[in-house]
């Protein structure tokens, strides 16, 4: 288990990470969302304790990262994938890293074989393509076989090949019970293996829910209504309390009653419903709804939503 | 997923500070650039005293030869193999630092400072033994092509055995100031600039001060001061005495080690 508790990050006066509070629950897989620069990767460095919070804390398993002495055992993460010294080997570099915390070498060759990368393990990182930096990276981090990870955007700048492979290591990292917290900034990333989401912007927390919840919520469900006699109906909706608008194709959005109590209202008053069906929202357009005053850089929304509305 | 791994987080000191040791010097070794800076050290020792053997002592006037310190003249690849110390010494620190790899490093160790130490016991270990070995193979190939008996000294000879030492010490210091400085200042270029601008740069600025000054601050400046351990007899009057020079030089590095040291958990990487 994660958990931050007001963890703040300024760098002068420019705030990185403000106020922020969240529990990454165990055994589950945890999406970290939001807009590119929205704070993501710094909180990840407070987590690992390479970044020192202004304010608050955050604790991994109930105990400061730093305070670990073989992390390894507890934490793996994937940072950044060019993290490693591009002259030395992949199985040296992974090497490196376990005698520091007092693991074998057979474990190294290991979690090379699981990677997919024993084929290259004798050849330099330098020459890596960045597929194969993320799996080394990956590879580190389940070096000490820990119960949780952390990966930031580990997709980022994969090939299609490279993404499948990811996201079917993060299927088998859930389904062995373990505590990921995957970060990206694009909800279709996550929405495929996580259990609950976090989701920030400009360093603050929008949203720290369950991805049924966050579908539940938001302006994005309706109802959609069609009836021969249409303000008829609209008439009894209002009288009830629910929220009505005509559509151009002479159907209703209908939101602020369920489609049970419109079925019952038809019904009372005689009127005819020739279609009532129940709308959610994608969970792309309520991430981009929650976080759309937090982009720091908008296109012309013209433009976006055309290209989203499929 | 195969468990194979099952150990507590909380493991006695003792073996913790081994591990660590383990894992620097995985680094240190696994790298090209140890054995390339190593490799070059030891042949600039070596070369450059075959060398001093066979020109130096036909060019030396009979006073010169009287005043000239054998062992100085044989460990004259010292000069250009301190470059080759400096530079590995800094490159420790400053190669993770450029490369990224250090976020990784201190993401497996949180306790920056055992690193850093850990860093700089398996830099000193190394040095000591490369540089100490390399002097002594220069002193033997500067007598095995000396002709005659002009500047010819034994390693019996008093403060000899000493002096030859003493350049390897020096190598190991000199390291240990580059590594410090690359703490400091995290970036490659900057440090190994400093730390050339600092042994080179005062001797430089020296020869344009007053005679006053230099007699003064002059035995103080680093590579001065560090020198002087080497230097067998014939020691010049303004100068530090051997192990006081070598001490002196000690503190710089000392400094630097240990703004390295207080920087080092406070900074964010």
């Amino acid at each position: 288990m994660i958990e931050a508790v007001g963890l703040t990050k300024r760098y002068g006066r420019a705030a990185a990470v403000e106020d922020l509070s969240f529990v990454v629950p165990s055994g589950q897989v945890t999406g970290f969302l939001g807009p590119n620069g929205a704070g993501k990767s710094t909180t990840m460095r407070l987590i690992l304790g390479l970044d020192a919070p202004t304010a608050g804390r955050v604790t991994v398993n109930g105990r400061p990262y730093t305070a670990y002495r073989r992390p390894l055992f507890e934490v793996g993460a994937l940072l950044e994938a060019k993290a490693a010294h591009g002259g030395r080997s992949a199985f040296n570099h992974l090497l490196c890293l376990a005698l520091s915390n007092g693991i074998s070498r057979a474990r190294v060759a290991d979690v090379l074989e699981l990677v997919g990368l024993d084929g290259v393990a004798g050849k330099r990182v330098g020459g890596f393509s960045l597929g194969m930096s993320q799996r080394l990276g990956i590879a580190a981090a389940l070096l000490g076989d820990p119960q949780v990870l952390i990966l930031d955007e580990p997709v980022n700048g994969l090939d299609p090949e490279g993404v499948l492979w990811i996201r079917t290591l993060v299927k088998s990292l859930a389904a062995d019970g373990r505590t990921v917290l995957l970060s990206s900034h694009l909800m279709s990333e996550v929405a495929i293996t996580a259990d609950r989401l976090i989701i920030i912007g400009r360093g603050r927390l929008i949203a720290h829910t369950s991805v049924t919840e966050l579908l539940r919520t938001g302006s994005g469900n309706f109802l959609r209504v069609r009836s021969p006699q249409r303000d008829q109906l609209t008439e009894r909706l209002r009288a009830r309390g629910a929220s009505v608008t005509g559509q151009s194709d002479d159907s209703l959005h209908v939101s602020g009653a369920s489609a049970d109590v419109v079925g019952e209202i038809a019904r009372e008053h005689g009127l005819i419903l020739q279609e009532l069906s129940e709308h959610h929202a994608s969970l792309e357009q309520r991430y981009l709804e929650l976080t759309g005053d937090a982009v720091d850089y908008h296109a012309p929304t013209h433009l976006v939503s055309s290209g989203n509305r499929t | 997923m195969a468990t194979t791994v099952s150990t507590p987080s909380t493991e006695r000191r003792g073996a913790h500070v081994a591990e660590v040791l383990q894992s620097e010097f995985c680094k240190f070794r696994s790298v090209r650039s140890t054995f390339w800076t190593l490799s070059t050290a030891v042949l600039f020792n070596i070369a450059l005293a075959g060398l001093a053997a066979i020109f130096i002592p036909g060019n030396l006037s009979a006073h010169e030869q009287s005043t000239t310190d054998p062992i100085r003249l044989s460990l004259a690849g010292v000069h250009l193999s301190q470059i080759a110390f400096g530079v590995l010494g800094t490159l420790i620190v400053t190669s993770e630092y450029g490369t990224g790899m250090i976020r990784a490093t201190f993401a497996a160790v949180p306790q920056r400072r055992l690193v850093l130490a850990g860093k700089a016991i398996v830099f000193a270990a190394t040095a000591l033994i490369v540089g100490t070995a390399s002097c002594f193979a220069a002193y033997a190939t500067f007598e095995a092509f000396l002709s005659g008996d002009r500047v010819r000294s034994s390693i019996g000879d008093p403060g000899v055995v000493r002096a030859i030492t003493g350049g390897g010490l020096y190598l190991v210091v000199l390291g240990l100031l580059g590594l410090g400085l690359g703490t400091i200042l995290r970036s490659s270029t900057g440090a190994i600039a400093t730390l050339f601008a600092l042994l080179f740069v005062p001797s430089i600025l020296l020869t344009l001060m007053p005679q006053a000054w230099r007699s003064t601050i002059g035995p103080f400046v680093p590579m001065q001061a560090g020198s002087q351990i080497f230097v067998a007899t014939h020691h010049e009057p303004d100068n530090l005495g051997a192990w006081t020079g070598l001490g002196v030089f000690s503190l710089y590095a000392a400094a630097a080690l240990t703004l390295g040291f207080v920087l080092i958990n406070h900074r964010d990487t």
